[in-house]
């Protein structure tokens, strides 16, 4: 029962994981690029549903997409701003900016808001779903669900529109993709803009669960999500969601048979241990050039 | 159709191309020829605006070019077809045809291309949900040809199609350029196979380190001299 108790919760953590992983390796899929400003979104989208529900009382449901809107433009403009000047650049450079927007952004926002934590509302008072001995939180089965509606649908987007095969495209090759008529900046604009959307779902999905909200809150989330990207193999959507299950259901079972203070050290072994035995990740592939 | 007027490029500090004029008519197949690294890519790249060029103009169908971005140049009519083919190895025949298409809406009219290049190539046809990388180097040929063909162009730009292929396999790529010339598209053909370039081109211009060097009409440059020693091997 325990097992099946903590696998429902690593399910839970996992499906979080998951949807900011595709943040992670969406963006670097096109613009190779480690987008570490990607986690600090998840702290700018709690704070703004925080703010929507709590202090301008915008129903939840409304909350919802604003916030995702929010952070889809904030990923746009940190593009436009910060990363697309050096898209020429030594990678090494972009990365580097990225660490850099991720401090401004946290910097920020304890400027704002101040580092005291603020307490994130509770919108679900609905009983748990109990199935014998198992009882099962309505948070839970909401956050899971939502999260793999969203990744089937993202799937779906990239694998049948037109604009998912233009990311495909340049993510492939920017200088054919530009041949063939594909506006290669917009094309980055939308990946962005996505990724950040997702990271305002799994901002407010985590926030639910751990509702403690503060300037350096995504740090954590969205390191276990980078890992999570480069586990599935980083620029493969169904890696992202693969490997952000298994660093779910790897730290909560942790916790629950291993002890309380070990769930990182494992998901970071497994991530060694992967990278040993795969370097390209679970489902990443070497590729060769045909001539 | 295509005038290309005292363009320079430089990467850097080299001087990649000096001073090059050429032009191309409507229903010519038009070749570069020269030896690695002459400028023959470089060149179609400028006027697919993927390099920059600091002097010249190049102007296509009366338009000026050098402020339309390389995204808006396929709806004008220009395609290229890159070097090396540069397939979406990870997407399947289909879609990579589809993104040959992607600046057009007509449907019907795209279907109608679909069918023409399937007739060019059935290869393509048996294969269409296979990815592209898993396509032999003649099939992906193919597949570069046919999906720069799916913008319909007014101009075929082509960079070597040859590379890497068998010999039977140039002849027949080669015999598809000249069919789709006499179906109406014009073409620029950059090739290093001087001879199967020449035999097919009405026109031709010889590169050599940035510099056009000589031009005339494909069967004299076939029979000159200094071609032939630079470039035909006898």
């Amino acid at each position: 029962m325990l097992f099946l108790n903590q696998l429902i919760n690593g399910l839970h953590i996992g499906s979080i994981y998951a949807l900011i992983a595709l943040g992670y390796t969406m963006v670097y899929g096109i613009v190779k690029l480690i987008n570490f400003a990607h986690g600090d979104i998840i702290m700018v989208g709690a704070y703004v549903s925080l703010i929507l529900i709590t202090d301008a009382h915008v129903p939840f449901y409304l909350a919802v997409p604003v916030t995702m809107a929010f952070c889809a433009l904030l990923g746009v403009l940190i593009e436009r701003l910060a990363y697309k000047p050096l898209r020429s650049a030594p990678r090494i450079s972009a990365l580097i900016t990225a660490i850099g927007v991720s401090m401004f952004l946290q910097n920020l926002a304890q400027q704002i808001f101040t580092a005291t934590p603020r307490p994130y509302p509770t919108v679900f008072t609905v009983a748990p779903i109990v199935i014998g001995k198992l009882s099962i939180n309505f948070l839970t089965v909401l956050t899971v669900s939502v999260s793999i509606v969203l990744m089937i649908a993202l799937q779906a987007f990239v694998r049948l529109t037109k604009t998912g095969k233009a990311m495909r495209a340049v993510s492939e090759d920017m200088g054919a993709a530009q041949l063939m008529g594909i506006n290669v900046n917009n094309t980055i604009s939308i990946t962005f803009a996505i990724g950040s959307a997702l990271a305002a779902i799994g901002a407010i999905l985590y926030s639910l669960n751990y509702p403690l909200i503060s300037p350096t809150m995504g740090s954590l989330p969205g390191l276990k999500a980078f890992i999570a990207a480069v586990f599935g193999g980083i620029g493969i959507l169904p890696g992202a969601m693969i490997g952000g299950f298994v660093m779910g259901i790897a730290e909560s079972l942790t916790k629950g048979f291993i002890s309380t203070q070990l769930p990182d050290a494992v998901v970071y072994g497994i991530l060694i241990v992967m990278l040993l035995v795969k370097p390209a990740g679970l489902l990443g592939k070497r590729t060769s050039e045909k001539v | 159709m295509l005038k290309v007027e005292n363009i320079n490029v430089y990467y850097g500090a080299i001087h990649a191309l000096h001073d090059i004029s050429f032009h191309v008519e409507q229903g010519e197949i038009v070749t570069l020829i020269g030896a690695n690294g002459a400028g023959k890519t470089s060149i179609l790249n400028a006027i697919s605006a993927l390099v920059p060029h600091k002097s010249g103009t190049i102007t296509f169908c009366d338009k000026e070019l050098s402020r339309v971005p390389a995204n808006k140049l396929v709806s004008m009519g220009l395609s290229q077809v890159p070097e090396g083919r540069r397939m979406f190895s990870k997407m399947t025949v289909l879609e990579n045809l589809e993104m040959g298409a992607f600046t057009r809406r007509n449907r019907a009219e795209m279907q109608q291309d679909l069918e023409m290049i399937f007739s060019h190539f059935p290869r393509l046809k048996e294969r269409v949900k296979q990815l592209a990388g898993t396509l032999s180097g003649g099939e992906q040929q193919m597949l570069a040809m046919g999906r720069a063909l799916m913008s319909h162009p007014r101009l075929l730009m082509m960079d070597e199609p040859s590379m890497g292929l068998s010999p039977i396999l140039v002849q027949e790529i080669f015999n598809i350029i000249q069919e789709i010339n006499k179906e109406g598209t014009t073409v620029l053909l950059v090739e290093q196979n001087a001879h199967m370039a020449l035999s097919i081109a009405s026109r031709a211009y010889v590169l050599e380190t940035g510099k056009i060097i000589k031009e005339g009409n494909a069967a004299d440059l076939l029979r000159d001299d200094d071609v032939r020693k630079a470039y035909l091997g006898n």
